[in-house]
């Protein structure tokens, strides 16, 4: 940290929550060039032990910043985070940018468009300082999966950040960035939250436009905010929100009123929190689910009414997610086919446009992306559609009835967010079942289409890390979720005495040795 | 007919088995797919303009290209289009109805899968019926066409291998795709399986897409331009033994793109399938494709049922649900049926059966209603608009509309004619004028000096020269063979340049030599 120019008052601007910048902005105190430098400075110091940016785009970020200062100085109006910087994951396209959603294939594809979300940021003049990591087109919960290499987890280097949105967790947690873009199809935004002590909201399907984001299940994918409090995520939620006429699944409806939810009442009286039979228990880390039972006694303190809930077809949830998303996956990237943008691999002799797409499809999709879209393409066979996408989505159908049949019980929906902290980098790459089941609580959300966002819930006794409890709301009451995570976070920072992610220790400034993946010369030259 | 190229040794073998004979052993089945493509401001999913023989490339956007990330968004007019065709096609429309995904791969079709509609049409179950000449001669037999579906589609980009001797992808050097034409919104309009037609099914194919081709005009939703193939048609047929049930293995033409070459294309795959089926040979499910030039098919590639495409709904799309009210809105748009309209036109303007077929296969029915609006009498703005005109128009191979002639030009000629200004020789000559674009017929005929000559004392002068030089003729006529008089009017006409009124020397032939007319 060495840029802040006058006061003592802010030793480290990159420490503050997104509301104390935007705040501290607008009073003056300091500019937005100082604060996107202090994070540009504190990227280029811990990003290449993190690997949490493909892509840093500072004169991008500072040129915006100074657009922002110059226009305060004015005396122009703006937007409220205006002059706080973002991280975007690689999966929104992002004009004149590189943009890899994380894969080979499109290691330098750079789109000719924003994504909506993308514009709303620049419309909220808001700097965008990268693109961040992910598994390879949001396939996986580790971000070991991204061809770029794996992100590190700030708590511990040796440990994974969550996936598919490592990279944005990881910024949000090292304080590389106060604010990210995640995407969540299975849990891609509240896992990685949960397992850096983050807080990540999945909004209701169709809240968030989807134009300009990198498909993966278009059904299941939903854009949304990464902050190191409800209060910001709160803030990003209300920019990235709203109909868009160029996604058809978008709602035509206002915004729920997040902002208003975050930053109102800590009073739950009266609310009923239900707390679902089927997830936890077996498989639950004992650390994960005392974090847990603790948040519901303090939910209780707040005056919350806790009730069991029974959503019997949530077991089947994680079947029917895996046949729905390959199936979808594999339709949506059949355009990766070298025929107009991407990587083009031309076997040797005159081959066929079919023998093209087909080396470049096999020497620029990684093993897990080749492994579900084999999947999808299975379960879309004719023969096969009734039994597998057919009755795939029956059960997503039965999942969101229990939904329905629980938010009769019960305003919100409660659960630990992850089954375990962060698990180590390598531990579950060989074993794809395993990795599956980290998103086993998340996964219910998708399919339903409703709200679900992770906050922390404290570290985990046995390993020091950190846990997450996720909240859950019916659709388009997305300010539910904001009210009880903000006073749930309010009163565990009290007993805890601060943040979670205020006791994150120093992050080393080299990645252990023996890493298990690591970049090549050629990709860090690349994309430099 | 000779089979030139293709590979097609075995076809002309197929020509020996006679057309007639074969339908005697053989019932033909057709199926039809008719692609339509809507002329639609807009693409179907996108907002980029449509427009034929843009520079390649130039139409496209994120969405069209397949970018990634990018979303489709429905086209409401064209919804609203295949709604009104399908109402015409007297088809139920769908309350509710979704978009699928049709995947496979190629390299004209940006996101390796179309987005169509599978087992969810905007309209089913409809019905239409076309009028085939009888076979005594005698007026026209109704044939009615039982319409399995009407669903809405993108179109492809459009490929053009180059290098090669065929133009297709194989044997070509490389291949170049303009996806300006990706996107633009289809109808495909599928009949169910057309039996009963027998020797008359290559006709009633033809009389089909005609029909189609004028209702889609006379909706107002297409250029139906199949020459530039805005309007495509697919020939499905197969052939069973007459009084057999089960229908034979079908073979399916594509891209029949002429009116013609739809009878041409299923009168020859008739008499390909029955010379296999003579031989003891089996049909091969196939596609093939139709050569304008030597009216044969070739193989295209294997098809079978089991052709995969992993429908599954359109999940970036949220489903189609017209309101009945919206239903009825359209309905109540509906032009009058062509083949009622042409009835009654018919009726009013006094056409024989033979005339309005004349009329309506130069596709001049608009035309002549335009001119007769403008004042010119049925019979001459026939006249014009599907003969002389017409002619011209073909030879020109552009539609009659696109000469440069309009309704009022005609209408201003007819007047010029029947006030005598003009004889019919001197009015062609007009016509030349005009469609060189030397003005109104007004205009050319005062700059080329036609008029006929008003004057009788020249006549005269020419009608004494005449019967003075033709004392033999003048005779026969004196003797009662009054029709003899022609031979005399066209040497008058010949002393006049042409610039009489040939009636008029008629009269005068008559007068002068006391005989009456």
């Amino acid at each position: 940290m060495t840029t802040t120019t006058d006061s003592t008052a802010y030793p480290d601007l990159t420490r503050l929550t997104a509301v104390q910048m935007a705040d501290a902005l607008a009073a003056g105190e300091f500019t937005s060039v100082e604060l996107t430098q202090a994070h540009l400075d504190r990227i280029e110091r811990l990003n290449p032990a993190l690997n949490a940016f493909l892509l840093v785009d500072a004169e991008g970020a500072l040129a915006t910043a100074a657009n922002v200062d110059e226009a305060r100085a004015a005396g122009e109006e703006l937007p409220r985070l205006a002059g706080v910087p973002i991280a975007v994951k690689d999966i929104a396209c992002t004009r004149g940018l590189t943009t890899t959603a994380g894969s080979r294939m499109l290691e330098h594809f750079v789109p000719p468009y924003d994504a909506t979300i993308v514009t709303k940021l620049r419309e909220a003049r808001m700097p965008i300082l990268g693109k961040t990591n992910m598994d390879e087109f949001a396939m996986g919960s580790s971000t070991e999966h991204s061809a770029y290499g794996p992100t590190r987890n700030p708590w511990d280097l040796e440990r994974i950040p969550g996936g598919s949105g490592g990279g944005s967790s990881a910024a949000v947690a090292g304080f590389l960035a106060p604010l990210a873009i995640g995407s969540d199809t299975g849990g891609s935004i509240r896992q990685p939250a949960a397992v850096t002590g983050t807080v990540g909201a999945k909004p209701t399907y169709g809240g968030v436009s989807r134009y300009g984001i990198i498909a993966l299940a278009s059904s299941l994918d939903q854009i949304g905010p990464c902050a190191r409090t409800v209060a910001d995520a709160a803030l990003l939620h209300e920019v990235l929100g709203g109909h868009d006429p160029m996604d058809s699944t978008s709602i035509d409806a206002p915004v729920p009123p997040v902002v208003a939810a975050a930053t109102g009442t800590r009073d739950l009286t009266g609310l009923r929190v239900g707390v679902v039979r089927e997830i936890g228990g077996e498989g639950f880390q004992e650390g994960v689910q005392a974090r847990f039972e603790e948040s519901l006694d303090h939910l209780r303190a707040l005056g919350a009414e806790i009730v069991e809930v029974s959503c019997p077809h949530f077991t089947y949830a994680m079947a029917a997610y895996y046949l729905i998303l390959p199936s979808e996956a594999s339709s949506n990237l059949a355009r990766y086919d070298a025929m107009r943008y991407g990587l083009r691999v031309e076997p040797d002799g005159s081959p066929s446009a079919e023998q093209v797409m087909a080396s470049s499809r096999d020497a620029g999709f990684g093993d897990e992306v080749k492994r579900r879209i084999i999947l999808g393409t299975y379960a879309l066979s004719s023969g096969y559609y009734d039994a597998y996408y057919g009755q795939a989505q029956k059960v997503r159908t039965l999942i969101a009835r229990d939904f329905a049949a629980a938010f009769e019980q019960a305003d919100v929906l409660v659960s630990p967010t992850a089954p375990t902290t962060a698990f180590r980098i390598g531990d579950k790459l060989d074993d794809p079942m395993s990795m599956y089941l980290n998103d086993i609580a998340t996964i219910p959300a998708n399919l339903a289409g409703v709200p679900g966002m992770s906050i922390p819930s404290g570290l985990a006794e046995e390993d020091g890390l950190p846990v997450g409890i996720q909240i859950l709301a019916p659709a388009m009451e997305d300010q539910r979720m904001y009210a009880v995570g903000a006073a749930l976070e309010a009163r565990l920072t009290e007993a805890q005495g601060g943040f979670v992610i205020e006791r994150l220790p120093e992050v080393p400034e080299r990645a252990p040795a023996a890493a298990p993946h690591t970049r090549s010369d050629e990709t860090e030259e690349a994309r430099a | 007919m000779t089979a030139t190229t293709g590979g097609s040794a075995a076809a002309t073998e197929f020509l020996t088995v006679p057309f007639d004979e074969v339908l005697t052993r053989y019932e033909p089945v057709m199926g039809l797919e008719v692609h339509v493509e809507l002329s639609t401001a807009t693409k179907m999913f996108c907002g980029c303009a449509q427009s034929f023989g843009a520079e390649p490339n130039t139409r496209t956007c994120p969405v069209c290209l397949g970018l990634p990330g990018a979303l489709p968004v429905v086209n409401a007019t064209a919804v609203e289009s295949a709604i009104r065709i399908g109402l015409a096609l007297n088809c139920q429309i769908a309350q509710w109805c979704r978009f699928a995904r049709k995947n496979y791969f190629y390299p004209d079709m940006p996101k390796n899968f179309q987005t169509s509609q599978y087992d969810e049409p905007i309209a089913f179950n409809g019905y239409m019926d076309v009028e085939i000449p009888a076979e005594d001669g005698e007026g026209v037999e109704t044939f009615r066409i039982e319409i399995e579906r009407a669903h809405m589609e993108e179109d492809t980009g459009k490929s053009t291998h180059v290098g090669g001797a065929t133009g297709r992808i194989h044997g070509a050097d490389y291949s170049v795709v303009d996806y300006n034409r990706a996107g633009i919104p289809l109808i495909e309009i599928v009949t169910k399986p057309i039996t009963g037609a027998g020797s008359r099914a290559p006709e009633v194919a033809k009389a089909y897409v005609s029909a189609l081709r004028d209702l889609m005009k006379a909706l107002d939703v297409s250029d139906v331009r199949m020459e530039q193939g805005s309007m495509r048609c697919d020939a499905n047929v197969s052939l069973m033994p007459i009084g057999a049930e089960v229908f034979g293995t079908r073979t399916e033409t594509k891209n029949v793109n002429s009116l013609r070459s739809v009878e041409r294309a299923v009168r020859y795959e008739i008499t390909r399938h029955a010379a296999i089926l003579d031989a003891g040979d089996k049909i091969v499910q196939e596609t093939r494709h139709w050569h304008e030039d030597t009216g044969i098919t070739t193989s295209g590639r294997p098809k079978s049922d089991a052709d995969d495409y992993r429908y599954f709904p359109e999940p970036d799309l949220v489903p189609v649900a017209p309101s009945r009210e919206d239903v009825e809105r359209l309905r109540a748009t509906l032009p009058e049926n062509p083949a009622v309209r042409r009835r009654r036109l018919q009726g009013d303007w006094g056409f024989t059966d033979l005339e309005m077929r004349d009329v309506v296969n130069a596709g001049a029915v608009d035309v002549i209603e335009e001119t007769v609006a403008a004042g010119a009498s049925p019979a001459a703005a026939r006249k014009w608009w599907s003969g002389d005109l017409a002619r011209r128009a073909n030879a020109q191979g552009v539609a009659v509309t696109e000469l440069g002639v309009t309704p009022a030009h005609i209408a201003e000629l007819d007047a010029l004619v029947s006030g005598g200004r003009l004889n019919d020789s001197m009015a062609r000559q007009v016509v030349e004028g005009v469609v060189a674009g030397e003005g109104t017929p007004t205009e050319v005929a005062d700059a080329r000096g036609l008029e006929l000559v008003q004057d009788d004392g020249a006549l005269q002068a020419a009608v004494d020269k005449v019967i003075e030089g033709n004392a033999g003729v003048v005779e026969k006529i004196r003797g009662g063979k009054v029709q003899a008089v022609g031979a005399l009017i066209g040497q008058v006409m010949k002393e006049m340049r042409g610039q009489a009124d040939a009636a008029r020397a008629r009269e005068l032939i008559l007068s002068t030599l006391g005989v009456e007319g």
